[in-house]
């Protein structure tokens, strides 16, 4: 009984992950202009962590927590970087 | 490397909690994604992702807690990691990202942005 309730609402909860995936993707292709781009890379990163932390739960390991946790990671210090590229790097004007 | 526990034996009260923290966490990043595609400006998209870095991975985070915790039978904590990172993060990341948007708009003579003071 518990098992399959968690089985189903971790199903739900990564499909709306994966389609929350798909359209902050769409708004990294469509953006009209490079901050809207940044901005939807940060939510792609935040929530390919969170996605990995369902992972987790699904299987019972510690090794999807890892993950999520150097994703964070890589991806404060990714949009930390592009965002002072948009403030100094206008190099063509 | 990945072993697979057997959740068969959780109790159904943790099992309810877990599925109900993780529903909500799933949906409130996705109104955020949905809210990313639909606003109009950056100034009103840059609200919209911030419900999935403060609700939603927190409550996946508390969801995988509790999870974990009546799985081991001892309190596991670590998640605290993540939820304290994103805390500490996520405020200065759009910071500096609507400072450098505000930057460029006003570079290039945008009308509708505020004009800089003084």
């Amino acid at each position: 009984m518990s098992a399959e309730l968690l089985g189903w609402s971790i199903f739900i909860s990564q499909i709306f992950l994966g389609l929350a995936m798909v359209l902050a993707a769409v708004r990294v292709l469509w953006g009209p202009r490079a901050q809207d781009r940044v901005l939807a890379l940060d939510t792609v990163y935040v929530i390919a962590a969170t996605l990995l932390l369902t992972f987790g739960i699904r299987t019972g390991g510690t090794l999807y927590f890892e993950a999520a946790l150097v994703i964070a990671l890589l991806g404060f210090v990714g949009t930390a970087a592009l965002a002072k590229f948009l403030m100094r790097g206008e190099v063509i004007e | 490397m990945i072993e697979v526990i057997e959740v068969a034996d959780i109790p159904l009260w943790a099992a309810i909690l877990t599925s109900l923290l993780l529903l909500i966490g799933s949906g409130l990043t996705l109104i955020g994604a949905v809210g990313l595609l639909r606003l109009g400006s950056f100034y009103e998209r840059v609200h919209a992702p911030t419900l999935g870095t403060t609700l939603g991975i927190g409550s996946v985070l508390i969801a995988s807690m509790l999870f974990f915790s009546v799985l081991q039978t001892r309190p596991v904590l670590h998640e605290l990691l993540i939820a304290a990172f994103m805390v500490v993060t996520t405020p200065i990341t759009l910071t500096l990202l609507a400072r450098a948007a505000l930057y460029r708009d006003r570079r290039e003579g945008n009308e509708e942005v505020p004009a800089r003071r003084g």
